[in-house]
């Protein structure tokens, strides 16, 4: 008990809710929220899909009581995270609070809006649009907001950077450097972006099918997912209620290339299996996987090809929530580690929506329709860029 | 625990424990080809990279020339980077691209994290690997965090420091830690991290 | 063909190669020349920007690159009225 990390908050802000209990509601009828690009002015306006935040800055910037928006990032995950705070009920003045945030666009939603006007004229464009263009930056925004001075951090590994986020929280906490972790991230759509998935040609230019056999590619998304990780002490002394206990997790690199997976998904297939090893479970235990699942032909049959490997004795249900909110790059494993906690709480797993046929390679059905059934343990997959493999386990708190 | 070696490239000049040397090559892209030419890695995949991760591969190569990881399993090796600019040299250089077309081998660069990728294809590393964004180096926020990584079940390396590059201007601090005194030897903590990085 | 084969060598980074280094039938992929899935994706690039020509479908690259003239067939085939 005395090294045990708890799940006391959680926030959620993405294509499918504003908020954990809007999102849950949109998990729980298959609602997605994927459509026509419309808030970039792009050349795939109107016509890529992708799972945008449907809230204006300005509309982020009044409910988070500034007088002016700053980047995008940084609204998206102040959003979250003060969700998150106030859904632990927790006085962090009270306690030693952290802030881990992770994302990979920092404040490039302002900074490619200065350019085309600077590099014509460099007498022209916006400076206040730039001085936010920093990943710490965005960190230090929500800081500011949510009144965390005691230590913050920024995290950047591509895809898996806010698992990593909450990885570091985790252990700050268990070696009592700090009481109180609000750990997750953010990411906001950009051209950027959309232009450099578009180049590596795994865009799809439809609603994406993760681990399908007609699988074209992902779609790209935004948002931002944080959770309030607390030590036992906290618990107790302010008598929280645990909506999770964070039970494992791991870290690995795919060595194999800078955007791929290795065929035969041996960099999640350790990850996946330290994290077990951490929390000293079984494959059999694990009762439902959140998938990466971005819906590209590599990673779902890397990740695919992984887990058939590591649990062929019991194929867990699962799914990926992609299909529901797109790829939101830095923010999907601080996202995706709050719906795992939701299928925790509620007691029910998730559709991996528009699932027909399995990939002939390996032979694993995803959930096709929400259903409540006990879940006990819960794995959050999250694999990035640069070969960076991290997956998290979430456990009843009933349960130790 | 010690820190057993170290590499520091900055202005064109490479710092060892056991040598210091300088190419004077007009322009850093120059420099980095004269450096590659000069350890003879027989790695064309370099000619692909980014500056960040030609940096940080060159730093690798003179890290590990006389210690070879490869007697390490790959699980048990550990990376932890970390560095100011993130990826943003790259991404000025594909923001210019997509004028005409986005380049795909200039985009799988902008992230700060791909330089640990394209270390660990090289040397077949497989174990924990973290980049953080920070706006100098932070010898505490390194020492501790490698410090637990190491006291992880079976991690005997921990390849450590910061890659840091921005136009021409660079400063590369990498070290190693082990879970066992060799080389220099140095205890490791934050205060023996900070004088190595300051000379 | 020798163009291609500079504009090649510009678009790939292959700076430890000249054109006379690439034979005409040469593999460029995994064998040969040892490029992979990214520099699939440059040639598609090059392809359009320099030659007008299009590859719609990313799967197809491995064919249609095997060597620098079924390049250059591919391009004569394919390419759009200028």
């Amino acid at each position: 008990m005395s090294s045990g990390v708890y799940v006391a908050g959680a926030g959620a802000l993405s294509a499918i809710g504003h908020s954990y209990a809007t999102s849950f509601l949109a998990l729980k009828n298959s609602t997605h929220g994927i459509g026509p690009l419309s808030s970039l002015s792009s050349i795939y306006k109107s016509t890529l899909p992708v799972g945008e935040v449907k809230l204006s800055n300005e509309q982020l910037a009044a409910q988070a009581g500034l007088t002016k928006p700053v980047t995008r990032t940084a609204l998206l995950g102040i959003h979250a995270a003060r969700e998150a705070i106030t859904d632990s009920k927790l006085d962090i003045t009270k306690w030693r609070t952290g802030l881990v945030s992770a994302t990979t666009v920092g404040g490039m939603d302002r900074t490619e809006n200065f350019f085309p006007d600077f590099l014509k004229d460099n007498t022209q464009g916006i400076l206040s649009d730039v001085i936010h263009h920093g990943c710490g930056a965005t960190t230090d925004l929500i800081a500011q907001a949510l009144g965390i001075t005691d230590f913050t951090t920024t995290i950047n590994t591509a895809c898996s950077s806010s698992a990593n986020a909450i990885m570091l929280g985790a252990r700050l906490i268990r070696q009592n450097k700090l009481d109180v972790v609000i750990a997750g991230g953010t990411d906001s759509l950009t051209r950027f972006t959309v232009n450099g998935f578009k180049s590596l040609m795994i865009l799809s230019d439809e609603l994406c099918q993760p681990f399908d056999a007609s699988r074209k590619g992902l779609n790209l998304g935004e948002g931002a997912g944080f959770v309030v990780l607390v030590s036992s002490r906290v618990l107790q002394e302010e008598n929280l209620k645990a909506k999770a206990i964070l039970t494992g997790f791991a870290n690995t690199n795919d060595a194999y290339h800078q955007t791929a997976s290795s065929p035969d998904g041996r960099g999640s297939f350790a990850a996946m299996q330290n994290a077990l090893i951490m929390a000293g479970l079984a494959t059999s235990e694990i009762d439902y996987i959140n998938l990466h699942g971005t819906g590209t032909l590599n990673n779902d049959l890397s990740e695919g090809t992984a887990i058939a490997r590591l649990f062929a004795e019991k194929i867990p249900a699962m799914s990926s929530t992609k299909s529901f909110t797109g790829h939101t790059l830095g923010a999907c494993g601080g996202l995706e580690a709050v719906f795992s906690v939701m299928a925790i709480e509620h007691q029910c797993v998730f559709a991996n929506l528009r699932f027909e046929t399995t990939m002939p390679e390996v032979n694993l059905t995803p959930q096709t329709k929400f259903e409540h059934k006990a879940v006990n343990h819960v794995m959050s997959n999250s694999f990035g860029f640069g070969g960076n493999c991290s997956s998290l386990i979430f456990s009843r708190s009933s349960i130790e | 625990m010690t820190i057993t070696s170290y590499c520091i490239i900055r202005n064109k000049q490479v710092l060892t424990p056991n040598e210091t040397f300088s190419l004077t090559q007009p322009s850093f892209d120059d420099f980095l080809t004269a450096l590659y030419d000069r350890l003879q890695p027989n790695y064309p995949r370099f000619y692909k990279m980014d500056n960040q991760s030609k940096l940080g591969f060159l730093a690798a190569e003179i890290l590990l020339k006389e210690y070879s990881i490869q007697l390490c399993k790959p699980e048990t090796v550990s990376i932890v980077l970390s560095n100011a600019n993130a990826s943003l040299d790259t991404d000025i250089r594909f923001e210019a691209s997509t004028k005409t077309a986005a380049s795909p081998s200039l985009f799988v660069y902008t992230l700060a994290n791909i330089v640990m990728g394209e270390i660990c294809i090289r040397h077949s590393i497989k174990g924990e690997n973290a980049f953080f964004v920070a706006p100098e180096f932070n010898a505490r926020l390194m020492a501790s965090y490698s410090h637990q990584v190491l006291n992880q079940n079976k991690t005997e390396v921990c390849l450590a420091g910061w890659v840091d590059v921005l136009g021409g201007q660079h400063n590369v601090f990498l070290y190693l830690v082990e879970n066992k005194e060799r080389g220099l030897a140095l205890p490791h903590t934050a205060s023996e991290l900070e004088k190595l990085y300051r000379q | 063909m020798a163009d291609l084969k500079v504009q090649i060598i510009e678009a790939l980074n292959l700076k430890h190669l000249k054109p006379e280094d690439i034979g005409d039938d040469q593999p460029l992929f995994v064998e040969g020349l040892g490029l992979d899935s990214i520099d699939a994706l440059e040639l598609i690039v090059l392809l359009q920007q320099k030659h007008n020509t299009k590859i719609a479908n990313a799967q197809d690259g491995p064919k249609i690159f095997k060597s620098v003239r079924s390049i250059a067939e591919y391009v004569r085939a394919n390419q759009a009225a200028a």
